[in-house]
């Protein structure tokens, strides 16, 4: 646990040093949402229908945008090494990388997707839905992204790679997601999707760091 | 033997160990046992696999062929490679925090004193970017004066480090080996202390690398 802590503690201290590596999902994940008014139109019904598609989507690639650097500056400077040769699992390095990961780029999307929510007309009763269906799956998409992000590791111009990698993985959590939002908006029961978002979380939770940490030990 | 060790405790026997990169065998049937108070120095040319086994014994290359065995479970390895592992954003105290929390914890009185040891006092408040390449690498060292290992393995230490820098390096060495610890390094420069061992790979590279070696004066 203090080995988490101090890797957490050192991720945020640097995330603070660096806060443009913060802003940047968000910076993205608010422009693409913005921008899909501009390209499609303004009108307040379609905009509604496709608002639970476009936020899951935009929230994805948002994360996608940042999963490449997981891994790669540790490796890159050698504290990666340093990490590994603690006397710990390296699944306690994942579960913390990832933490950090989500605090920074999922979390601040959570916090502003009902401001989203009212730009794109979304009906208020699916707000809370959203915000749900998000704290449910942004986890989910960091943590999956790990696999792939510790098995590109090291290899140079891994982003393509590991957004080939982890591409099929995301497909079920915004599927569930985005529709779980639809649902919502229509006045229908959400319990289904989001019990099948918490288990998919609850998988990803048990296997991924385990996984991730066995990836990058090779 | 000028240096008596305390109790000449075996702790790393490495028995025929091999390492193929390539293709290409960098060494093979490589035996020593090292004992407390062991200081190896490892030499060799560029690319004979000095780096590889330091890596090899520290845990973070395959060893495909042989053995490298800790012969006490509590033994515990420090590994210096020629990436730091510092964050350049970070201060040389907040980069030791997090280095020596890999280990157990430390106050900031021990990381200050560490610092102090490798000539950095004043500069444990400074953003790691803005120091030289020499005091970078003093910083990664610092940990060897707070952290207790039995076993240095270290690659190049004195790279980039003064002539005085050295010699108090050497003494360090020194003073590790005399308390009972073991070093493996690696470095093109000579060791001056007494109890150093040499470890030349080049005795265990393949026969037709030394072949090749032979090239560049006359072949035989």
């Amino acid at each position: 646990m203090g080995f988490m802590l101090a890797i957490i503690r050192r991720d945020l201290l640097l995330v603070a040093r660096q806060p443009a590596e913060m802003i940047n999902p968000l910076v993205f994940f608010v422009l693409v949402v913005a921008l899909f008014p501009l390209g499609v139109s303004p009108e307040a019904s379609l905009l509604s229908q496709t608002a639970a598609g476009v936020i899951w989507v935009a929230a994805m690639l948002a994360t996608l945008l940042s999963l490449e650097l997981l891994f790669k500056l540790d490796h890159d400077d050698g504290s990666l090494e340093q990490l590994l040769l603690a006397p710990y699992p390296s699944w306690c390095l994942v579960l913390a990388k990832v933490f950090v990961h989500w605090l920074v780029s999922g979390l601040p999307l959570i916090l502003i997707s009902p401001l989203i929510a009212m730009m794109l007309f979304l009906p208020s009763d699916a707000v809370p839905t959203l915000m749900l269906s998000l704290l449910l799956g942004t986890p989910t998409l960091s943590l999956l992204g790990a696999i792939g992000a510790a098995l590109v590791t090291g290899v140079r111009g891994g982003g393509m790679l590991l957004t080939l990698l982890i591409l099929p993985l995301y497909v079920p959590v915004i599927i569930f997601g985005a529709s779980s939002v639809a649902a919502a908006a229509l006045g229908m029961p959400v319990d289904g999707y989001m019990a099948l978002l918490g288990a998919m979380f609850v998988f990803a939770l048990m296997i991924t760091p385990w996984a991730a940490g066995a990836a990058l030990k090779l | 033997m000028p240096f008596p060790s305390p109790a000449m405790k075996p702790l790393l026997c490495i028995s025929d160990l091999a390492c193929e990169r390539d293709s290409r065998t960098l060494y093979q049937g490589l035996n020593i046992n090292v004992e407390a108070g062991d200081l190896w120095h490892i030499k060799g040319r560029n690319g004979a696999g000095k780096t590889t086994f330091l890596r090899q014994l520290a845990g973070l290359h395959a060893v495909d062929e042989g053995e490298v065995q800790l012969l006490n479970n509590d033994t515990r390895m420090i590994y210096i490679g020629h990436k730091l592992g510092l964050k350049e954003q970070l201060t040389a105290d907040e980069n030791l925090t997090w280095l020596a929390g890999l280990d157990g914890l430390s106050t900031q009185k021990q990381r200050f004193m560490a610092l102090e040891q490798v000539g950095l006092r004043g500069y444990e408040e400074s953003v790691v970017a803005q120091l030289s390449a020499g005091q970078k690498r003093r910083v990664a060292l610092a940990r060897l004066h707070l952290c207790k290992a039995d076993i240095w393995l270290l690659d190049e230490p004195f790279t980039s480090i003064d002539q005085q820098g050295i010699a108090d390096e050497q003494e360090w060495l020194n003073k590790h080996t005399l308390a009972g610890g073991a070093v493996l390094m690696t470095s093109h420069q000579d060791i001056t202390l007494a109890q150093v061992q040499v470890l030349d790979m080049g005795d265990y590279a393949r026969q037709t690398c030394q072949y090749l070696a032979n090239e560049n004066g006359n072949i035989t």
